[in-house]
């Protein structure tokens, strides 16, 4: 059986995708940039922001939307690798070794932040997003503060000139790339990092693996329905705060790997725009407040980095100002973000209104004429 | 007469917490030589300069809409009003004045479409405004760059056009508000009367508002949508008043500020002002779907004097600048408090 | 076979909420491979017994209760639902409770999916195996063929029609290794005739199979087809426990609403009406759980009209579909001006006045102070309580005017209160439905709904609120349309009486008419002569 494509109704299904094909299709020849170039770029940042995304796909799954809560997973990484570094662990074992200090602190930020969610069913976005602002200041108290003070650091280099305190930047020269670089392949003019992509692939893998099992099918219950998976005898409270715990973890790694391709940090920022990017690229992907997929993830990354790529560029050559194409990459990702969630929520309340209408047939007598709604 | 636990538990130990810490802080200050009669001065400045914002979250709120993290909205039509009229040249009262009856109108269209919008997405509000928000600012971002604006004041001196980043208000209407009928005590305490009775009207104008018979059926709205729609009253409609209410003085709250301040901030500037005015109203007693007048004096007063506070008296304390983490983890702990507080649905 | 203990035995089951007794001493048996058709009205005690069976935790929240279930001759207590469903006890309720975007398959066996393990649960445990997709399709196959019914075990729930959705969940609770004995409430209440015959064929084949079922139903016919046993609940006890085979519909009819006392009206006779107050024709209400399928009747001037029936049937969704709080369709004249429907406001206007049934949910602001709930309603419609400040412009709520309103509601209905100036949630349920009736007093109306006004009120509020609805149809000769549950309250107050099932007035009686005739309607007997009354 082949079902006949209907284009309006694909249309109508990924408007959010839709548009933003057709605007980096406008931007990208208006930029001049060349194609080796972009392409290139586009490559380095599948491997560099996938990772983080895909920790959104969880907790989605879970049905608890978007994990903005996600940058406390960031914050872990980021603590993981200043130690890596200051205790001078370099190349991909530094990144390990980062990856098992953030581990634990990963764990404990996920479980604090799946509690403060179960706390807060039905606003679980604005309640994450506005925990990440929280945890921000305890982490700038750790790092600013605590650290060098109270929580032994040994390099110099890391440490205010005050004493304590880690400077605002952390130079990431020990782990830089050493991922990316470990298997570079150079193909079509192209450097491709296979070693990252093997982990990302690898991280596929898992979320295919993760479906099939009882406790992803679990996820997918409660997402669907919280009170029947609860009558069924589903621990509704503990799956979801496992699902915002490997989350948590996932974005962790995430940080790491985006931190070194960077190849520095900037230690009071660098978490900041994270949630914001990862919800951005997994919604431009396609994806929807309650359903996510691995094609979301890398279509989404894809466009919304395309538009960054060439958007200021675009802009300096129409406008001849950089800042504007900057400003519209921004408006667009926001408003991406936004229409999205309006999208979703305009739906559902569609959807709860043609199953009414559906019941209403039942309801109405069929003799039963002049009634109007 | 209630007890000390019950009060408590109803009040919420965080906002007992703050109030104790702000008292401790104005004990203290006088022993590591911050001056008392300043930090009063800076505190009263602050509340008039923000208690408006604090003020336009309240009919949103009340009408059972939710926290504002759309106030921005509010803000975008307010910096077109001062902008505008700063290009039509207008100074001194005429300008402040002229300002706020430009901006208005904008206020007004912009709510309406908001409101719209939101009536759309019952149930998923705030994260939906805090994104609409974030949209319209950095969209606006790109407007300030390419609107044919051309006072030499307001534009970029070497090319001509597009507006600057800040805007020095000085030989426009800066601190006009202020400076009426300002009282000075002594060195260091100015009482900027003429700001906090324009706060005090538009706190009253607010008051009156909700004891008129639609200020009536939208506390209602609020409280239970399904008895205002069994009396009659149409609950979407309130909605959108309030939220065009909400935007029109979210407005006027940023011309009461800029005129405080000094300055017109454009750009990224708008983004995170909701944060602060939401924690002022909560810290202030409000929840999210109640708020009254008292919990915006309050709050506004307890937040800025924290503000205030903190930076001299704890820098003096402990040598070294915490006030901002203390500002992070105290409005964001205070907005956390609120949305993860079991809402005591009395049904 | 004096010595085999029966499967399921109730022994003197009693219960009380905070002294309001809901159950006294049930007592019956259920054997294997037997089907027990368990009936009565609404709050005869049905729903509680099954709690109780269940055990449900809000029975133990409200001090648990007496008496003894036995399984198998052993004396057990359920302390949460998943202790019954371990013991073998399966429920169906009249709510679905599926996954809509789970397979038949998955919904079957949710949250007992058959898995293969592997390395990873050593260290992670028993939730990291891989779900068995096959045996998940088998074990699902197996429970459809033990019904008896076709279901494609790869459909999604979202995709079925209701009837599916049913089976799905009968399905579920047969696939369970040890069930035993199954409880289905109102299974055929969703379904259309034809799937209604195919389920009491599949439960037929069920109970062939060994597995014991209580069958609760209103619709007697059905009950009498398939039951082996009748119990019959009223007023929490078991007023007759009779084999199916020889009873007739009618029997256990007027088992279920009889009592002993008839009700006696001598003022009927004084009762003279003029005129037609109220005339609805082919009406429909999309009221969830409470839809009007095509109701037609005529209210006359004065009178005081009862609308009874069954939870479910649609004897609420009248009202709130001619208040226009629920989508509705058809014609409604009120003193032959025709009511806009789907507009709360416009009906308000027309001077009708509604006491909701969800005194909590939309008859009052609870939050708010009596006065507040008192005068709003004349406030919004007719401008009421309003106060104009310079000439006209400005108008403010007349605080003094609201305070004296409630005060005088306050003293007339004696509400039970601090004063105006508290707060609804404060009150008693009683006394928060004398607010709900000054709220409707206070706009003067000429027509006056009443939905539910007794409900979940102590016997004394119970009478007032009667009372003083009694009154003021005699002193202001407003027109009144009270629905309840209540067969009793029906027929001591109301003139006339209709009664609602399955979206549809089945017939419309006099106060004082037959018992047995009420019982006849409410159980879907539907006289033809009568539907149209």
């Amino acid at each position: 059986m082949t079902k006949k494509f209907d284009f309006k109704r694909f249309v109508d299904d990924n408007v959010v995708v839709v548009i933003f094909l057709v605007l980096t299709a406008i931007a990208t020849p208006i930029s001049g940039l060349s194609a080796n170039y972009i392409l290139q770029d586009i490559f380095t940042r599948i491997g560099r922001n996938s990772f983080l995304v895909f920790s959104l796909i969880l907790p989605i799954m879970a049905g608890m939307g978007i994990n903005f809560g996600m940058v406390l997973g960031a914050m872990a990484g980021q603590l993981g690798l200043i130690w890596a570094v200051d205790w001078n662990i370099s190349g991909v074992w530094g990144l390990g070794f980062g990856v098992l200090i953030g581990l634990p602190i990963a764990i404990g930020l996920g479980i604090v932040c799946g509690s403060v969610l179960n706390r807060a069913k039905g606003r679980e976005m604005a309640t994450g997003y506005i925990l990440g602002f929280f945890m921000d200041g305890v982490y700038q108290f750790v790092v600013l503060y605590l650290m060098g003070a109270i929580i032994p650091m040994r390099s110099a280099a890391l440490t205010l000139s005050r004493g304590y305190g880690v400077r605002n930047t952390v130079n990431l020269d020990s782990v830089r790339q050493s991922l990316d670089k470990l298997l570079m392949v150079k193909a079509f003019g192209l450097n491709f990092p296979i070693a990252t992509y093997l982990v990302i692939a690898l991280l596929c893998v898992f979320i295919i693996w993760f479906r099939k099992t009882k406790l992803g099918q679990d996820m997918r219950a409660i997402g669907q329905d919280q009170p029947v998976s609860n009558a069924s005898g589903i621990p509704v409270e503990k799956t979801r705060i496992i699902a915002i715990v490997m989350s948590t973890v996932l974005a962790m790694i995430g940080q790491i790997i985006f931190l070194q391709n960077m190849g520095n940090m900037a230690t009071y920022n660098a978490h900041r725009q994270t949630g914001f990017f990862a919800a951005a690229a997994i919604l431009v992907g396609g994806a929807s407040v309650t359903k996510a997929t691995i094609p979301n993830v890398f279509v989404g990354v894809v466009l919304l980095h395309l538009m960054y790529i060439v958007m200021p560029r675009a802009g300096a050559q129409l406008f001849g100002s950089a800042q504007i194409g900057e400003y519209f990459r921004d408006a667009f990702s926001y408003g991406a973000i936004a229409l999205a969630l309006v999208l979703h929520a305009w739906r559902k309340r569609r959807g709860v209104a043609i199953d009414r209408a559906g019941m209403r047939q039942n309801t109405v007598d069929p003799d039963a004429k002049g009634g109007v709604v | 007469m209630r007890n000390f636990k019950e009060f408590a538990a109803d009040f919420g130990w965080p906002r007992i917490i703050i109030f104790f810490f702000l008292i401790a802080l104005f004990i203290g200050a006088p022993f590591v030589g911050v001056s008392v009669s300043t930090s009063f001065s800076d505190v009263f400045n602050r509340f008039g300069q923000n208690a408006i914002l604090v003020l336009a979250l309240v009919p949103m709120v009340q009408s059972g809409c939710g926290l504002n993290f759309g106030l921005p909205v509010g803000i975008i039509a307010g910096l077109l009003g001062s902008t505008l009229a700063m290009q039509f040249g207008l100074t001194g009262w005429f300008g402040f004045f002229g300002a706020v009856a430009i901006c208005l109108p904008f206020a007004a269209l912009f709510g309406w479409l908001y409101g719209l919008l939101l009536n759309k997405v019952k149930g998923e509000e705030m994260t939906i405004a805090m994104y609409v928000g974030f949209s319209l600012v950095t969209f606006f971002s790109i407007l300030w760059l390419l609107l044919p604006y051309s006072s030499p004041a307001m534009v970029w001196g070497y090319t001509g056009r597009g507006l600057r980043t800040t805007i020095t208000l000085e030989n426009f209407w800066g601190k006009i508000l202020n400076n009426f009928l300002a009282v000075r005590i002594g060195q260091n305490f100015t009482f900027p009367t003429g700001m906090i009775l324009f706060v005090a009207l538009c706190a009253f104008l607010v008051y009156l508002f909700f004891r008129t018979k639609t200020g009536t059926a939208m506390t209602a709205v609020g409280s239970n949508a399904d008895f205002a729609r069994a009396g009659g009253v149409s609950s979407d409609k309130m909605r959108t008043v309030s939220v065009m209410l909400s935007t029109m003085l979210g407005a006027v709250g940023i011309l009461v500020y800029q005129q405080s301040f000094g300055f017109i901030q454009l750009y990224q500037a708008p983004l995170f002002m909701a944060f602060p005015a939401i924690a002022a109203l909560l810290i202030g007693g409000a929840s999210v779907n109640k708020a009254s007048m008292v919990n915006v004096l309050v709050g506004t007063l307890l937040f800025q004097g924290i503000l205030t506070m903190t930076p001299s008296v704890i820098n003096s304390v402990l040598q070294t600048d915490m006030s901002e983490v203390i500002r992070i983890v105290l409005s964001n702990g205070m907005i956390l408090y609120a949305l993860t507080r079991k809402t005591k649905v009395s049904k | 076979m004096p010595n085999v203990p029966p499967l399921l035995s109730l022994k003197g089951i009693s219960k009380d909420f905070y002294g309001n007794t809901v159950l006294e001493d049930v007592s019956f048996d259920v054997e294997p491979g037997k089907i027990i058709g368990l009936v009565g009205e609404n709050g005869a005690g049905k729903t509680t017994l099954m709690r109780i069976l269940f055990g449900m935790p809000v029975i133990t929240e409200t001090g648990g209760y007496g008496g003894q279930i036995e399984l198998d001759g052993q004396p057990v207590k359920f302390k949460s639902p998943f202790d019954a469903l371990d013991a073998g006890i399966g429920m169906v309720h009249q709510e679905f409770s599926l996954i809509p975007g789970f397979t038949t398959a998955e919904n079957i066996v949710l949250n007992r999916e058959p898995m293969k393990a592997n390395f990873v649960c050593e260290v992670f445990g028993d939730r990291m195996s891989i779900l068995d997709r096959t045996a998940m399709r088998t074990r699902a196959e197996k429970a459809i063929d033990r019904l008896g019914v076709k279901l494609d075990t790869e459909t999604l729930v979202s995709e079925m029609p209701v009837g599916h959705k049913q089976f799905t969940e009968i399905a579920r609770e047969i696939n369970r290794a040890n069930v035993r004995l199954l409880v289905l409430d109102e299974p055929t209440a969703v379904l259309a005739e034809s799937e209604a015959e195919i389920l009491l064929e599949a439960l037929r084949r069920l109970a062939a199979q060994g597995i014991s079922i209580i069958f609760i139903s209103h619709r007697l016919h059905e009950v009498a087809t398939v039951a082996d046993t009748i119990v019959v609940l009223r007023d929490g006890r078991v007023v007759k426990e009779a084999p199916a085979a020889g009873t007739s519909v009618r029997d256990i009819a007027s088992w279920m609403v009889g009592r002993s006392v008839d009700a006696k009206r001598p003022d009927l006779a004084s009762r003279k009406f003029s005129g037609e107050a109220l005339k609805v024709e082919r009406l429909w209400v999309d009221m969830p759980g409470e839809a009007v399928r095509d109701v037609s009747f005529t209210v006359r001037e004065g009178e005081i009209f009862g609308i009874g029936g069954l939870a479910g049937q649609g004897k609420l969704g009248i009202p709130n579909g001619v208040m226009g709080l629920y989508a509705g369709g058809g014609t409604v004249l009120l003193h032959g001006k025709p009511v806009p429907l789907n507009d709360p406001r416009g009906a308000l206007s027309m001077g009708m006045a509604f006491v909701s049934e969800d005194r909590r949910g939309v008859g009052l602001l609870l939050d708010e102070t009596l006065e507040w709930n008192i005068g709003f309603t004349a406030m919004q419609i007719q401008g009421g309580y309003l106060k104009s400040y310079l000439g006209g412009l400005l108008k403010l709520r007349d605080e003094a005017g609201l305070r004296k309103l409630a005060e005088e509601y306050i003293e007339q209905l004696s509400i039970k209160c601090t004063g105006p100036k508290q707060f609804a949630k404060e009150l008693s349920g009683g006394n928060q439905q004398k607010i709900c009736l000054a709220k409707a007093f206070a706009v003067g109306p000429n027509l006056l709904f009443v939905s539910e006004p007794t409900r979940g009120i102590d016997v004394g509020a119970k009478e007032l609120v009667l009372q003083s609805l009694r009154h003021y149809n005699r002193d202001n000769g407003t027109t009144i349309v009270m629905v309840s549950s209540e067969l009793e309250e029906l027929r001591s107050i109301c003139d006339r009486v209709a009664i609602v099932d399955e979206g549809r007035i089945a017939g419309i009686l006099p106060p004082d008419a037959d018992i047995a005739e009420f019982g006849l309607l409410m159980a879907g007997e539907v006289k033809q002569e009568a539907a149209h009354a």
